[in-house]
């Protein structure tokens, strides 16, 4: 029964994780927009949340690659801020969401437990 | 937990870009030094930045070193000053205040833009907070 209960929140939960992680990723890409030969990197959410989903809980953090750099600076940096942005906001839209349907289901259950 | 690093990564990089920001205004205001002939003029700082790779693949940023600028010191003719040299040449500081601007904007708003992940990460990290609530 708890078994169940778990597997029910499983996908939100890992991609809730996910969606951290992406933040934290995307962060570092803006944190380091001016600095010298670093090279923007990000991971394919949708690929990584499916081996997640297939691992149980087991799967190991994606594997970063580096972003394709529009216009590469001088000095070798291919960090894009308009994009870094906008994915920032996009993937913390997403975490919301993802918050969000988590949430429904919590409360749906309480709800099924209080009767 | 990934939303805390975030606030890190996000931390460090403000604070390196701050440094930078002290930097040019270390700049603009020795923009007109002068020094005496034979002595050695100010030199404009430059900070330089280092990613600081974690061991997950992300890396924060903080400053690697200061350096100075290497070009050579504006020669101004100005006989009556007193630090004038026998042919009467002034040397003042290498600072461009033209490109210590363009520094200085530079800065600016990518401390601002740190800020605003910290902020949206502090969000999110409240929100996650009432989960189940």
């Amino acid at each position: 029964m708890i078994e169940r209960l778990q597997q029910s929140l499983q996908a939100q939960s890992e991609a809730l994780a996910l969606r951290a992680w992406r933040q934290q990723v995307i962060a570092s890409n803006i944190a380091n927009a001016d600095t010298p030969g670093y090279r923007a990197v990000d991971f394919d959410f949708a690929a990584a949340l499916e081996r997640a989903l297939r691992a149980q809980g087991q799967a190991r953090l994606p594997r970063l690659v580096e972003t394709p750099a529009a216009q590469p600076a001088a000095d070798g940096n291919t960090v894009d801020l308009d994009t870094e942005r906008a994915k920032f906001a996009d993937n913390a839209l997403r975490y919301e969401v993802a918050l969000r349907a988590l949430n429904g289901q919590i409360r749906t259950l309480l709800d099924a437990i209080r009767g | 937990m990934s939303l805390a690093k975030t606030f890190e990564i996000a931390a460090g990089a403000a604070q390196a870009q701050s440094l930078r920001l002290n930097a040019v205004a270390s700049n603009l205001a020795n923009a007109e030094s002068a020094a005496a002939p034979g002595e050695a003029p100010y030199r404009a700082r430059r900070v330089l930045f280092e990613a600081l790779p974690a061991r997950d693949g992300t890396a924060g940023v903080r400053v690697a070193r200061v350096l100075e600028d290497a070009s050579p010191p504006r020669r101004h003719y100005d006989p009556k000053h007193p630090l004038a040299d026998a042919e009467g040449y002034v040397t003042l500081s290498n600072v461009s205040v033209v490109d210590e601007m363009v520094d200085m904007i530079s800065a600016a708003r990518a401390y601002q833009n740190n800020l605003e992940v910290m902020n949206s990460a502090r969000n999110l990290m409240l929100k996650t907070l009432q989960l189940g609530s």
